[in-house]
């Protein structure tokens, strides 16, 4: 082989750069691995079990996938399975109402946290350089103590002869102390509460980021400064808020501890009608069923979000 | 004050300067900005200190200094974004102390350019006039008259983060521009542009002030780019206007070493003043020897005073100067920097002292005529330098 050839045989720099690497297919691999493992495999075991039928067996449903029965058992195991646990959930108006309950509360609640929580955060922002860590700090700090200690404080404060009744006696603002405990109002409470740091945060970020010279601009350009804020400084924050709505709609929607502790028995959002099926009534399949229903409902949200972070993030290239 | 102020409608006093200011501002015309007596500090810190300037309608002026002297914080000043601690800021005979920046005639450019990133270049040109309720049809009009005039045609629809950083600087002239102001306020607005295109852009804001008539005031830490623009510059340092002038008697004729030495470049020649009668002055200095200038000093006899040399006016030969009378002076070539248009040379004077003077390479000779260590002859007219008391 002359050198010529030898040099001429070497691939080209291009062709070789294409090719990755091992490590980086690792590196690829490791989050990939993580949300197998830990997303789609407990996903498929919960969306098999809510095509199962409930049994007194252990576990508590069939039928049970057996590979030892070969092809044939695997045909027996798929003609097993059936969509009854979701007609179950479409027909009872139980289900239903539970999923119009937890949507309406945790849409009436984020609007709360919103209007509370724009405003709040935008203070921060306004408030001396100096202070906005203290302020950070002041709404991060609820997170230090465990959420569950905190919910079993507001009990505490609202019930008939708590923190809040006994105050309202003594500025003579009520004669009989009214019921909190066991109410939606005691929810709504307790959710705004416990959400605020989610809803404050993200709207912080995108407002901290605001460059102070946008509002002089709008100043010098002949905006006064009310103006300047629906002009500039809400459309801006748009990502925030976006985000902040998110963070709170969806867990809220789920939320199972507050309405549990807090609210009366009536309430029922669709996270204790799980538990009721799962817990009291031992019917995997059909607390299953309405996981995957709920999960499905907040993919929607959850999608919408993605779209549009996509097509900024496109726009900005 | 006034005596500064006044300076650039006396004529020119050096003979040195062949080029008459541009710019005249009548005496008669009333200035239509006035800053009096202003000052203003920040946490204690002094940014503009008892200042007191007129600007003229149709004027183009400059505010030279370094970062820090306060010259933004005077442009803020007057579109309203800061208020002053003392004195007083007038439009056009109006104290504007009781006016927000929103209701204020002038528009500012920004140096960041602050253009509304959720906004397109049109709505963003716009902004301004909506904001005074004009009829839909003429905001569109002089919209597009006004991206038509900054060569933007064709980008109304894209957003601030499509652009180019030269698109970005004129769609921000533009949103201030289109308001028609009183006075044009630009903080640094070629700051962020390079080389090549900052100076296109320098003639192109020649050309806008020319075709629109308006008052522009600029802030700048660029020397070149304020002789290039304006009519007047005003030299601030540390808050206070040092000179006021128009470029070429900033150049030529500096009332102070700081300025001779923060404009441009220059030999500061320390010397006693020997005698200073009509049209001469002459100098004794220890590194250079007798020294005669063209012009008298404004020093009594004996005094410490400095002759400011500009580099260009230094003559660099291998022989003594036939006519060398007085100035003239023997060194030693001690470094050259080639720049391709003109070299520098820094010359070793017997004491130790280092003298500059460039000269332009007006050869395509690879091989340069002086070298290193190598002894030339020094020389300069009278009318050359200018005497510096302070």
């Amino acid at each position: 082989m002359t050198v010529e050839a030898i040099i001429k045989a070497q691939p080209l720099p291009r062709a070789r750069a294409a090719r990755r690497p091992l490590g980086w297919w690792l590196l690829i691999l490791i989050p990939y691995l993580w949300l197998v493992v830990f997303f789609l495999g407990p996903f498929l075991i919960v969306l098999k079990i809510s095509l199962s039928q409930t049994a007194i067996a252990q576990p508590p449903y069939t039928p049970v996938l057996d590979l030892a029965g070969g092809a044939h058992g695997l045909r027996e195991f798929f003609n097993a399975l059936s969509l009854d646990n979701y007609a179950l959930i479409a027909s009872d108006p139980i289900y239903l109402l539970s999923y119009a309950r937890s949507v309406l509360i945790a849409g009436i609640s984020t609007a709360m946290l919103l209007l509370i929580g724009y405003p709040l955060a935008y203070g921060m922002t306004r408030a001396p350089r100096g202070w906005q860590p203290i302020l950070f700090m002041l709404v991060v700090l609820p997170f230090w103590t465990s959420f569950l200690i905190r919910i079993y404080a507001w009990i505490n404060v609202l019930q008939r002869e708590g923190l809040l009744n006994q105050l309202l006696l003594a500025l003579g603002i009520v004669d009989t102390p009214p019921a909190w405990l066991a109410t939606d109002t005691a929810i709504y409470i307790g959710i705004v509460y416990s959400y605020l740091p989610f809803m404050v945060l993200p709207i912080y970020a995108t407002l901290e980021k605001l460059p102070e010279a946008l509002l002089e601009a709008a100043a010098d350009l002949g905006c006064p400064r009310w103006k300047a804020f629906w002009l500039v400084t809400l459309p801006l924050s748009l990502p925030g808020v976006f985000a902040g709505t998110l963070l709170c709609f969806i867990p809220i929607v789920g939320e199972f501890v507050i309405p549990d502790l807090l609210g009366g028995s009536d309430t029922m959002m669709i996270g204790q009608t799980l538990w009721v099926e799962f817990f009291a009534n031992r019917d995997w399949p059909a607390a299953s069923a309405v996981a995957i229903v709920l999960l499905a409902l907040l993919l929607v949200p959850i999608m919408v979000y993605q779209q549009r972070q996509m097509r900024q993030l496109e726009g900005r290239s | 004050m006034t005596s500064v102020l006044d300076s650039s409608s006396a004529p020119a006093r050096h003979q040195g300067i062949s080029r008459p200011p541009p710019f005249r501002s009548d005496p008669a015309t009333p200035p239509l900005v006035r800053f009096e007596a202003v000052g203003k500090r920040f946490s204690g810190v002094a940014a503009v200190e008892d200042l007191s300037l007129d600007i003229f309608p149709g004027e183009f002026f400059a505010l030279l200094g370094p970062s820090g002297c306060g010259k933004t914080t005077l442009l803020r000043l007057l579109a309203g974004l800061e208020i002053p601690d003392t004195g007083r800021v007038l439009l056009d005979g109006q104290d504007l102390a009781s006016v927000p920046p929103h209701r204020r005639a002038v528009n500012m450019m920004f140096q960041s350019y602050a253009l509304f990133p959720h906004l397109n270049v049109e709505g963003n040109v716009a902004f301004g006039l909506r904001q005074d309720g004009l009829p839909k049809a003429e905001i569109a009009a002089r919209v597009a008259a006004m991206l038509a005039l900054l060569k933007l045609e064709g980008f109304e629809k894209r957003k601030p983060h499509q652009l180019s950083g030269g698109q970005r600087q004129r769609v921000a002239l533009a949103r201030a521009l289109v308001k028609r102001p009183r006075v044009l306020l630009l903080d640094e607005p070629l700051a962020a542009l390079d080389k090549k295109l900052r100076g296109e852009t320098q003639f192109e804001l020649m050309h806008l002030r020319q075709k629109l008539g308006l008052t522009f005031l600029i802030v700048t830490h660029d020397q070149e780019e304020a002789m290039t623009v304006a009519d007047r510059i005003g030299v601030m340092d540390q808050g206070r206007l040092i000179q006021v002038a128009s470029p070429p008697e900033i150049y030529e004729q500096p009332n102070s070493r700081w300025v001779a030495d923060f404009i441009g470049d220059v030999n500061l020649i320390e010397g006693r003043l020997l005698a200073s009668g009509a049209g001469c002055a002459t100098i004794m200095s220890a590194s250079v020897g007798r020294l005669e200038v063209a012009t008298p000093a404004e020093a009594s006899t004996g005094d410490t005073v400095w002759v400011a040399l500009r580099p260009e006016k230094v003559r660099v030969s291998h022989t003594a100067p036939a006519d060398g009378l007085g100035n003239c002076v023997a060194g030693k070539i001690w470094d050259i920097g080639y720049l391709g248009d003109i070299s520098i040379y820094k010359v070793r004077l017997p004491d130790g002292f280092i003298m500059k003077a460039s000269a332009a390479n007006m050869t395509r000779l690879i091989e340069r005529p002086f070298r290193i260590d190598e002894p030339v002859w020094l020389s300069w007219a009278g009318d050359a330098g200018v005497v510096l008391t302070r």
